[in-house]
């Protein structure tokens, strides 16, 4: 069994990541690792970079295709799609975000870990509000893979 | 206990009304439920057991449980989940001994239509919307609107496209009523109790608040029922604060009424995923989430959603005991070997204020069962359930089924089930002329629905139900 079966948390080693070229230019990172009944990222995209065999089968993401503008991320109905763009040392984290209150632009919130711990500061920098609000924070690199979700406080 | 703020919802408190309950005079807003204006006020307790007088409260939020029967405007048994509170009320205690004559008396009207669809959810709704194009066609729903159990999913659907994946349920649920009273009369706040052959379909509904008995007539009827919440066996499971999810789902996300302050969630399948998430948008704690399984029986992408947010799943866990003075105060949760017998020493005490049901759902199938239609216990539907050919119809001529009284599924596969017993009805009453591409259609996308590791169950539930109809009616399937 799978650690996500038990726990609900996806290991690094469980999705097909992105190399460096693709994650400078930002790329959305699909945690969706098991065969359910859906497929609207798949209708998401503009760019054809999301595509799934059948509604059942998993979503595969061609990252030469992909261009990170988070389109997806709004629209999964899993709130199972980020983005990821990193600029030097630092890492932009778009995610979906549905609880009130919003961030506000510039204020610092913590970043939470796939179990909810915090991990890190991270600066908001953008808010979208469409059907589900989108937040784009600011955070170090090396916890791009590891921020999943953010607290405001 | 009113919800203010919240990520998704508004809630419409623009018209304050007062009613009275046990004497005293109580602030509610248009639109509330008795249940729910007295819970908001703190009054769990709604009505008692006839023997032991143990306390009852809120549990199933869809007139199914009989947990919140009241006494209102003089008339006993009234279903306060489901009905709504009007300036003036008087609510009042259930007597406990009633005779005939504290009914008040009941006005009798005839109603006669083509095709009438007893159940105003996805699948009851997506039936009329097909079959109205063609039929004059009723919808009956118990409840005060139309919906189901859509009117409380905050969260948007799975599935494709067409079946509104990435809508949340409750707008689609505003999408199907538009389009549905079109074409289709709607009788709400009405029951039907009784199925009755006399030669023609003939169906008895009430309206208990405007005393109204309707005898109504159809060519064909479909059932679209639903589901009832299950209840689990464990000490103190009937404290109030004890609720079924969907309950509790109501009571947040259609009335912005709070539960309590730290819910204990019993069932990691996506009902109770769900919630979680759904209770801490609403600002309310969620303590952890127990399940009997060794793994997760919802969808991962809902359960990432709430470990992210910090709430614990304890797989192999279950709840041993509520317990409480007269409302739930705490649990007890054990850890469970792969015999699924307690694990000596595994106790751990919860505090937690209340307590959500998600150990599943049994379809709705007493009213059709009252057809003479032949039922079977199927264990992959989730219980008893009347057997149907692939275009919904029964074994009884003219009755079909739809839904989640037919299998417990999801709203996306009721819809399409809800096409497709609405537009075999229409057809066989009055002939459609592209019938048969369209049915292929719907057949053909159902069964794509039913395919991977979560359609695998309803699958097998579908087969077994046609292969028994069709061995009930004495034919093969292509005959
Ligand atoms: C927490 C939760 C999350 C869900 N998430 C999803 C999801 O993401 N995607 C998805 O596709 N599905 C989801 N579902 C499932 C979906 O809501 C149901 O499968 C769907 O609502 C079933 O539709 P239905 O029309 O068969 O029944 P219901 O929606 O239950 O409607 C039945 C209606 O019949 C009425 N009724 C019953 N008996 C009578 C009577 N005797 N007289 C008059 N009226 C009566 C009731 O008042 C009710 O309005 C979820 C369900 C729950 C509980
Ligand atoms: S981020 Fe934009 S380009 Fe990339 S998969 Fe999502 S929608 Fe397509
Ligand atoms: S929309 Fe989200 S949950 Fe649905 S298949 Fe795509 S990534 Fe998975």
């Amino acid at each position: 069994m799978k650690r996500w079966e038990k726990e609900g948390i996806v290991e690094i080693t469980d999705l097909s990541l992105p190399d460096k070229k693709h994650l400078k230019k930002g790329v959305a990172i699909i945690e969706c690792v098991q065969e359910i009944p859906c497929n609207p990222c798949v209708d998401a995209c503009p760019f054809n970079a999301i595509s799934m065999e059948n509604i059942n089968a998993l979503p595969l993401i061609d990252y030469e295709k992909c261009v990170g503008c988070g389109k997806c991320v709004g629209v999964c109905p899993g709130l199972a799609i980020f983005v990821i763009k990193i600029i030097g040392d630092n890492a932009l984290l778009t995610l979906p975000y549905e609880f009130v209150p919003l961030p506000e632009e510039g204020q610092i919130v913590k970043a939470l870990d796939r179990e909810g711990k915090e991990i890190c500061n991270a600066v908001v920098k953008k808010l979208k509000f469409g059907k589900t609000p989108v937040v784009t924070v600011e955070l170090p690199a090396e916890y791009a893979m590891e921020a999943r979700n953010i607290k405001v406080v | 206990m009113r919800i203010k703020e919240h990520p998704i919802l508004n809630f419409d408190r623009r018209k304050e009304i007062y009613f009275y309950y046990n004497g005293k005079k109580i602030k509610a807003y248009e639109g509330e439920t008795i249940a729910s204006a007295l819970h908001a006020e703190k009054v769990k307790v709604l009505s008692r057991s006839i023997k032991l007088k143990r306390p009852r409260g809120f549990f199933c939020g869809i007139g199914k449980c009989s947990s919140c029967l009241m006494k209102v405007n003089g008339i006993p048994n009234v279903r306060t989940c489901i009905t709504l509170v009007r300036e003036g009320m008087v609510v009042e205690d259930n007597d406990m001994e009633l005779s005939e004559k504290d009914y008040p008396e009941c006005k009798f009207e005839k109603i006669e239509c083509e095709i009438a669809i007893v159940g105003g959810g996805p699948a009851g709704l997506s039936a009329g919307i097909e079959a109205s194009e063609f039929a004059d066609v009723l919808v009956i729903d118990e409840n005060h609107c139309l919906g189901g159990q859509l009117i409380k999913q905050t969260h948007k659907f799975f599935g494709s496209k067409e079946e509104k994946a990435g809508i949340r349920g409750i707008e689609i649920a505003k999408e199907l009523e538009k389009e549905a009273v079109k074409n289709c009369r709607v009788l709400l706040n009405t029951s039907i109790i009784g199925y009755y052959d006399r030669g023609y379909h003939f169906l008895v509904g009430v309206n208990k608040i405007e005393r109204v008995v309707y005898e109504i007539k159809a060519n064909k009827i479909i059932f679209t029922t639903g589901a009832q919440e299950n209840m689990l066996v464990f000490e103190g499971n009937d404290l109030p604060g004890v609720y079924g999810a969907g309950g509790v789902q109501t009571l947040m996300n259609v009335y912005g009424i709070k539960p309590g302050n730290k819910g204990l969630i019993v069932g990691a399948g996506n009902v109770g995923l769900i919630l979680a998430y759904q209770l801490l948008q609403a600002g309310v704690d969620v303590a952890c989430i127990v399940e009997a399984m060794p793994r997760i029986g919802g969808y991962f992408v809902h359960s990432a959603k709430i470990r992210r947010c910090g709430i614990p799943i304890y797989t192999s866990h279950s709840i041993k005991k509520a317990y409480g003075n007269g409302k739930v105060e705490g649990a007890v949760i054990v850890e469970l070997d792969e015999n699924w017998s307690i694990i000596d020493g595994s106790e751990k005490k919860i505090s937690c204020d209340f307590i959500c049901l998600a150990v599943g759902l049994t379809p709705s199938t007493r009213l059709v069962t009252q057809t003479g239609a032949e039922i079977s216990f199927i264990n992959e539907a989730g219980g008893w359930v009347a057997l149907h050919n692939e275009y919904m119809e029964t074994t009884k001529k003219g009755i079909y089924v739809a839904g989640d009284s037919a299998n417990i599924e999801e709203a996306s596969t009721a819809m399409i089930e809800g096409k497709i017993a609405g537009l075999h009805a229409v057809n066989s009453l009055k002939g459609v002329s592209d019938f048969k591409i369209k049915i292929e259609k719907y057949l053909k996308k159902i069964n794509a629905f039913r395919q991977g590791f979560f359609g695998s169950r309803p699958k097998k539930a579908k087969e077994k139900i046609i292969e028994e109809y069709y061995e009930k009616m004495g034919k093969g399937r292509n005959s």
